[in-house]
């Protein structure tokens, strides 16, 4: 058996601010439908991952390959990148001057140029899907934090990305609201979407990760399927890190 | 228990451009009624007419001159303000090299003096341009709105950078990971957000241009305060009368930048609470 090519394939990325070098060789694949988890402490260059695979930040070396497309290309189309390649924020970064609703049609009014009333249609359902009926008209200020959250993942989703990378998206958050989002989360994992998540939400990534990577200073330290990693991670970085999160 | 001092003092609050407030006009209004008393008393020794009288007779005259300053103002503004957008989007331009003549070209007419601006204009600008074959006079009032619309252009500029750059991060790279161009995210996220903050300031820079317009009678431009002092010499250049002539000028300009500068605070108000 001849099993497909990774969804996204990250091979050997270095990246360097100034002098400081934030990334060293990271490699890892992601394949459709997975659920991957990237842990570590702050400042181990796990937004950098993701903003790296979105294109936002340029590498200086190594591969990244999305559904075949070589990401660190002079060439790249970055219009087609951004289509499959969705991202949610830590701080929601919703458009202030728009309805939820406005935020989630925008760029696929804008930047694909889709119908608006099919996207209209569109825009309702996914607002549907998570779970914010009624809510189309507000503006991002008379939201919740994971109300706001939830109206980034739809305005993600809105454009039918193939993969979507979260950024802490609830570290932001107050705990009571915290959880609405990661239900959000699981069911687009559950839908089938695959997603790179950067979190500190522990007992989630065990539970709706079907990989787990840990980071500490721009390298991957280890990595494994959640029940081993959690169980037996081997390095002494790791367990350090564990042991003060958990 | 220890309290960190630093923490509880209040931030100095920040500078803010005066605005005529109630005070002001009742201050004026009591120095007019004094003024025009007082040369009342001394004109019905002399047997001149009333001073009333000759202020309502000179009155359509000096509202021409006034209007004529609000139009400079208006124009100047207008002007202005679609160079300093332009020049205020040069500062946050991707090219460095642009960047940094629009900041000198920004900090040059910000910190000249209007007048110095005014006098140049006046000077340098030929009194007509050729634009193909047609020949375009330029009176002296059009340079002096020119000479106005170059501080404007300035602050308007300021006002624009400072604006765009008090936008979070954030929303440039949310507009980006949704395949936004720059372009796009300039016009149709960020300059929208900074309606808002750009319109308070823009307004007072209003209110500032439009007092002075009268710097305008200083380069020959027959604007309210130059009729002022033509109308002074027509009644004989009596002394008495200089302060209720200039002291009616002083209440039409405040009349008008009055309500302007309520609105600025209002709006400012409101702009605060909603963001
Ligand atoms: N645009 C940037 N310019 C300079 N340094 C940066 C930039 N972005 C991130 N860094 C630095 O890179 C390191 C990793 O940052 P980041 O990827 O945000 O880590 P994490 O998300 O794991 O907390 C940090 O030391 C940070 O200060
Ligand atoms: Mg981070």
């Amino acid at each position: 058996m001849n099993p497909a090519p990774p969804l996204l394939s990250v091979r050997d990325v270095h990246k360097k601010f100034g002098d400081v070098e934030v990334l060293k060789g990271v490699s890892f694949d992601v394949r459709r439908g997975e659920v991957i988890c990237i842990i570590g402490p702050s400042g181990s260059g796990k937004s950098t991952i993701l903003r790296c695979i979105n294109a936002l930040v340029p590498i200086d070396s190594g591969s990244i390959l999305v559904d075949g497309q070589e990401v660190n290309d002079p060439k790249l189309d970055k219009l087609a990148l951004r289509r499959k390649v969705g991202m949610v924020f830590q701080q929601y970064n919703l458009f202030p001057h728009k309805t939820a609703l406005q935020n989630v049609m925008m760029a696929p009014i804008h930047v694909l140029k889709q119908d608006k009333a099919e996207v209209e249609a569109r825009a309702y359902r996914l607002m549907k899907k998570v779970r914010l009926e009624g809510k189309e008209q507000s503006y991002p200020g008379e939201l919740s934090g994971g109300q706001q959250q939830r109206v980034a993942i739809a305005r993600s989703l809105a454009m039918n990305p193939e993969i979507i990378l979260f950024d802490e998206v609830t570290a932001a958050l107050d705990p009571e609201t915290v959880k609405e989002v990661l239900v959000t989360i699981r069911e687009l994992a559950e839908d089938g979407m695959t997603c790179v998540l950067v979190t500190h939400e522990m007992g989630f990534a065990r539970e709706v990760g079907d990989h787990i990577y840990f980071t500490d200073r721009g390298v991957i330290v280890e990595h494994g399927a959640p029940k081993e990693f959690f169980a037996q991670a081997q390095d002494p970085r790791t367990r350090q890190f564990l042991d003060q999160i958990l | 228990m220890k309290v960190l001092p630093v923490i509880l003092r209040p931030a100095p609050a920040p500078w803010r451009a005066p605005v005529l407030d109630r005070r002001h006009g009742l201050f004026l209004a009591l120095g007019l009624v004094l003024a025009v008393g007082a040369a009342e008393a001394q004109g019905a020794a002399a047997a001149h007419p009333s001073v009333l009288a000759t202020l309502w007779r000179w009155t359509p005259l000096l509202m021409e001159g006034f209007v004529f300053n609000i139009a400079i103002s208006l124009l100047a503004m207008a002007i202005g303000t679609v160079m300093g957008v332009l020049l205020g989007l040069g500062q946050v331009a991707p090219s460095a090299a642009l960047r940094r003549v629009a900041w000198f070209l920004t900090q040059f007419f910000r910190n000249a003096p209007w007048l110095v601006l005014l006098f140049f204009a006046m000077f340098l600008l030929p009194f007509e341009v050729r634009v193909g074959g047609v020949t375009i006079p330029l009176p002296g009032w059009l340079k002096a709105t020119i000479g106005f619309s170059l501080p404007v252009m300035a602050n308007t500029a300021e006002i624009v950078r400072g604006a765009i750059q008090s936008i979070p991060f954030g929303q440039w790279e949310a507009a980006e990971s949704l395949a936004f161009s720059r372009r796009r995210t300039l016009w149709m996220i960020i300059l929208p957000q900074c309606v808002k903050r750009m319109l308070p300031p823009w307004m007072n820079l209003y209110s500032l241009v439009t007092m002075a317009t009268v710097l305008a009678s200083v380069v020959g431009v027959t604007e309210m305060l130059t009729l002022v002092s033509e109308v002074h010499a027509a009644e004989g250049g009596r002394a008495e009368l200089l302060a209720p002539l200039y002291g009616y000028a002083l209440i039409c300009f405040f009349l008008y930048c009055y309500p302007i500068g309520r609105l600025t605070v209002h709006l400012e108000r409101r702009f605060q609470v909603r963001i």
